[in-house]
């Protein structure tokens, strides 16, 4: 029954509910995926006798007709999404062990639905990251020329490495400044990230709150739809969580784009784009074209400060927000003399180099005499930034811009921080904006990678981003498989 | 040494005259069920960590929702202080790390407060009303509490305080001497007792003052001042304001300097110490806390606040006085509590006002502080009261009978009225039965009654008092000095 990875949600649903075959079978064909895909390191942590017993009850709806919308749909989970009974740790050491009591609003409104957790996709520890090597359980390996060990991306990477590969059908993810665009680029699916208060953020373990976001990672556009449709809505436990309507995002797919105005921004290039890359964003500026969408050059000046801005917003508020991690209530803690001392190594052992780096940069950057000159001109700057977007959008519906500016590196080949800081760089206006952002992928470059295009709308035009995506996408027709996947 | 000149509120130390200048931060913490950020309860004396929510526990991926109750409280709060409320305010997260702070930051208020500038009138010690100024008022959370006394090794913690909302409010440096202090505490407790946005329990620790303490030759600039943390009794913000202000006198006088720091007071001796210096000050690296969105409130919304107030101790004084004819020391003393309110207004109905608050001031307080009884604990209610006093008006009892009767009724919460049918106290107003005690004094002192009629007018007093005592204090005073004199001719 192997031949089951094949189908995509839509696919699945529509299969599921004619009895082609049952959820049960859905659900072992993807564990045995799981089990065969190991050494790509993907999952942390696996529940598959929960997800069985989850299958009967499914298999149990479907006999009823009483299916829900994602009734018996096997997904991964990334760490940083807290998991009633099922340990989270956000890929770090200090969360070792920690089984929450609640369920993130994000994951309880899938599992409502019919969901099916298989398990806890590896992330970058506490989302900090770009290649997922700053997990506490190792790399995760992308399953696109798997022999040659590249990174997934990060921080986002077991969720797109696990969708690529086949071991879960869709996941989760969360972007702050790029962490689902990028390693969706990177593995060659699909990765939303929606506009920010669209999901709630409750239950997902902070890593800089004014940018955290969670969205799909699938295998297309259309399911990427379906996933949004229920990961969102108002949730009065998160008072940033928009309480806007949320649209039926699958049902309204495959409008025309007819005589829409897309900008390609020209700040969106830098030194080391590959031509493969350049190469397509072209191909897709005329995909647009012969679907009769006006192209507009455009300018963002602003572009260059997004990632300056971001590496003082984000570590600020990650200074903060990981300051619970103290080893006084729950996760790891490393004894000593004295309050402090305790505190010390508890941290010291418990949190790896980049999350260190960060909280460093981030207690420095909220100091008293730096606050004005880093923080609070960073802020500034970020509502010029947004402002800078909300003007584009008063010339363009979108804009279109490769989501990365190389296709994916090998693990351990950046040695330089600065250079993988500039892996976010196109991802991170859009982070600082609120505004959503999707990446799809458009072909393979020479080197058998896939290069992924990202589009970027107005707050809360999902809908929109998403016809967008189908047309392209059904364009592109992006059908290769990486040799890293289950079969 | 220094001493207090009894007629000013200066220090008089070596080199003249020195100036207290004090300046208040009271935490009151809001009156409300759930917690500030948390749906938590806020009841007080439960077991540790039994009012602990997620949020509470600063669990992963908790995030704080703002208690609209305790908005309102603050907006109430402002309002009765005559302050400005802000229309927008904004939530910062002060950082530091303690193991009664689960969080690792406490959510306050920094550069926008909700509540702006305000005044309170309060009483110096001369009795002379003062403006003291008030600066700010924010809303913030309190911290759990940390327990090193219950294991020879461990600290325990307790989180059933941590999230419960405070309200900090800050006072300009307008006050002059510890009683100016102690009455500004008092008199903010009452308003908030008053409008029900914090119980003023000191010893539960519902309210709490920090006190900025400077000291300066009269009108000089002002000195470098010393912050004294968390006391919990205005007799304690006395004395420590007291003490530590003859300290830095003491100080200067001797060529020294004052170090800007935060201080403790013992309360076992009465002294203030050292707890950190300015230099070991924590950088709380605040900013603007990004689970939460600014609090922008609309008119309507303070509006409504606004004509919902009660009546508040200022305006109750004024209408005590001109309603009942109190004295404003009377009026002042009434209004100290609501309950005291309640209980006056309930007993004077028809009744002289004035006789009431004499009665309720010397009579009542009186007995409950030498009972140590709490005045809601009160044994006679305030229609016996009523009663009591209606017995003293249409002279069924004298003045001298009703205290006794008082005296039963606080025993024994029993009507007045049945107290003297009873005991058979009902005055005696009937002058034949007075002739009958005037004759019985005048036949049992003939020698007195010769003295008397000799010149000795001051022996009429004498026979007042004994017939009064024959009489068992019955006989009305009027009529017995009418029949003695018209008797004794």
């Amino acid at each position: 029954m192997s031949n089951l990875l094949q189908f995509s949600i839509s696919e699945a649903l529509s299969l599921l509910e004619k009895k082609e075959f049952s959820t049960k079978e859905l659900v072992e064909t993807y564990i045995n995926a799981i089990e065969k895909t190991k050494d790509l390191n993907m999952y942390l942590t696996t529940c598959f006798d929960q997800a069985l017993e989850q299958a009967e009850i499914s298999d149990q709806n479907y006999l009823n007709g009483n299916q829900r919308f994602l009734e018996g749909i096997p997904l991964g989970i990334k760490d940083m999404f807290c998991t009633k009974g099922i340990e989270t740790t956000a890929s770090s050491k200090i969360l070792k062990n920690f089984i929450p009591t609640y369920e993130s609003t994000v994951t309880q409104n899938l599992w409502k639905e019919g969901a099916i957790n298989l398990g806890k996709l590896s992330c970058d520890e506490f989302a900090m990251g770009s290649s997922n090597e700053t997990s506490a359980k190792g790399e995760v390996i992308n399953p696109w020329n798997f022999e040659e060990k590249r990174t997934p991306g990060g921080s986002s990477g077991g969720s797109a490495a696990a969708v690529a590969a086949k071991a879960a059908l869709a996941a989760t993810g969360t972007d702050t400044g790029g962490s689902i665009r990028q390693p969706a680029a990177f593995c060659g699916v699909v990765g939303l990230k929606p506009t920010y208060g669209r999901c709630s953020r409750w239950g997902i373990v902070a890593f800089a709150s004014s940018l955290d976001q969670a969205g799909p990672i699938t295998r297309n556009v259309s399911d990427a739809a379906l996933m949004l449709q229920v990961m969102s809505g108002y949730d009065h436990k998160d008072s940033t969580s928009s309480n806007k309507n949320v649209p039926n995002f699958y049902n309204d797919l495959g409008k025309s784009i007819k005589g829409i105005k897309i900008g390609i921004p020209e700040e969106y290039n830098s030194d080391g784009i590959s031509s493969d890359i350049l190469n397509a964003k072209d191909i897709t500026i005329n995909f647009l074209k012969e679907n009769g969408v006006e192209i507009t050059h455009v300018k963002l000046p602003l572009t260059k400060y997004s990632l300056p801005v971001y590496y003082i917003v984000a570590p600020a508020e990650a200074s903060s927000n990981l300051a619970r991690y103290d080893g006084v209530r729950y996760g790891a803690r490393i004894d000593g003399n004295s309050l402090d001392e305790m505190y010390e190594n508890t941290r010291n052992l418990g949190f790896g180099d980049e999350v260190k780096r960060r909280i460093m940069i981030g207690t420095y950057v909220l100091s008293s005499g730096y606050y004005d000159a880093y923080y609070l001109k960073a802020q500034k700057v970020r509502r010029l930034i947004k402002n800078e977007f909300d003007e584009i959008f008063k010339q363009v519906d979108y804009l279109v811009t490769p989501t990365t500016p190389t296709t994916a590196f090998k693990i351990g080949s950046t040695q330089d921080l600065l250079t993988m800081y500039l892996n976010d760089v196109f991802t991170v206006p859009a982070s600082l904006a609120g505004i959503p952002g999707i990446s799809l992928p458009i072909k393979l470059d020479k080197n058998k990678l896939p290069v992924g295009i990202q589009i970027l709308g107005k707050d809360f035009d999902e809908q929109g981003l998403l016809n967008v995506a189908n047309v392209i996408e059904s364009c592109a027709s992006f059908k290769d498989t990486p040799d890293g996947a289950a079969s | 040494m220094t001493n207090v000149d009894q007629n000013s509120n200066y220090i008089s130390g070596k080199t003249g005259d020195w100036e207290i200048v004090i300046g208040l931060e009271i935490h009151a913490q809001v009156l409300s069920s759930s917690k500030l950020f948390s749906g938590a309860s806020t009841e007080f004396g439960k077991d540790p960590n039994h009012n602990v929510s997620l949020v509470d526990a600063a669990m992963p991926g908790m995030l704080p929702v703002i208690n609209q109750t305790c908005i309102k409280q603050a907006i109430k709060s402002g309002i009765a202080l005559n302050a400005d409320i802000n229309k927008y305010s904004v939530f910062d997260r002060k950082n530091y790390f303690y193991a009664d702070l689960p969080q690792g930051y406490q959510i306050s208020q920094y550069k926008y407060p909700i509540i702006g500038e305000g005044s309170l009138k309060i009483t110096d010690a001369n009795g002379e009303d003062k403006v003291i100024g008030i600066e700010r008022i924010h809303l913030e959370q309190d911290a759990g509490k940390s327990l090193h006394d219950q294991h020879p090794s461990k600290s325990f913690i307790d989180l059933n305080r941590t999230g419960v909302a405070l309200m900090e409010i800050v006072s300009k440096p307008d006050l002059r001497s510890p009683e100016e202090a102690a009455s500004y505490v008092k008199k903010i407790r009452t308003v908030l007792r008053y409008i029900e946005t914090c119980d003023g329990n000191m010893e539960q620790g519902s309210l709490r003052a920090d006190c900025n303490v400077s000291v300066r030759k009269p009108n000089g600039n002002l000195g470098t001042r010393c912050e004294i943390k968390n006391l919990n009794s205005i007799k304690f913000i006395s004395q420590a304001i007291q003490y530590e202000a003859e300290r830095q006198v003491e100080i200067l006088e001797n060529g020294g300097v004052i170090d800007q720091e935060t201080r403790l007071f013992d309360t076992s001796t009465g002294e203030t110490r050292s707890m950190r210096s300015k230099e070991d000050a924590h950088d709380y690296r605040y900013f603007p806390d990004p689970d939460l969105l600014p609090l922008e409130l609309s008119e309507a919304q303070i509006s409504e606040i606004r004509s919902d107030m009660p009546e508040l101790p200022d305006q109750l004084v004024e209408r005590l006085i001109s309603e009942y004819g109190m004295t404003k020391y009377d009026a002042n003393v009434i209004a100290e509590e609501k309950e005291y309110v309640h209980y006056y207004e309930n007993s004077a109905k028809n009744r002289d006002g004035k006789l009431v608050v004499n009665w309720m001031t010397s009579e009542l307080f009186g007995l409950l502080k030498k009972n140590n009884i709490q005045f809601n604990q009160n044994p006679i209610s305030p229609n016996y009261l009523n009663e009591l006093v209606e017995l003293i008006e249409n002279k069924t009892i004298s003045g001298k009978i009703a205290k006794d009767v008082f005296e039963i009724m606080f025993a024994t919460s029993k009507s007045p009225k049945m107290i003297v049918k009873e005991k058979g106290l009902e005055q005696v107003t009937d002058d034949s039965a007075i002739e009958v005690f005037v004759d019985q004094v005048i036949n049992e002192n003939n020698d007195k009654v010769k003295e008397y009629l000799s010149g000795k007018d001051k022996l009429f007093g004498f026979f007042v008092g004994q017939v009064m005592k024959v009489s068992q204090g019955k006989a009305n005073p009027g009529l017995v000095n009418k029949i003695l004199k018209s008797k004794l001719k």
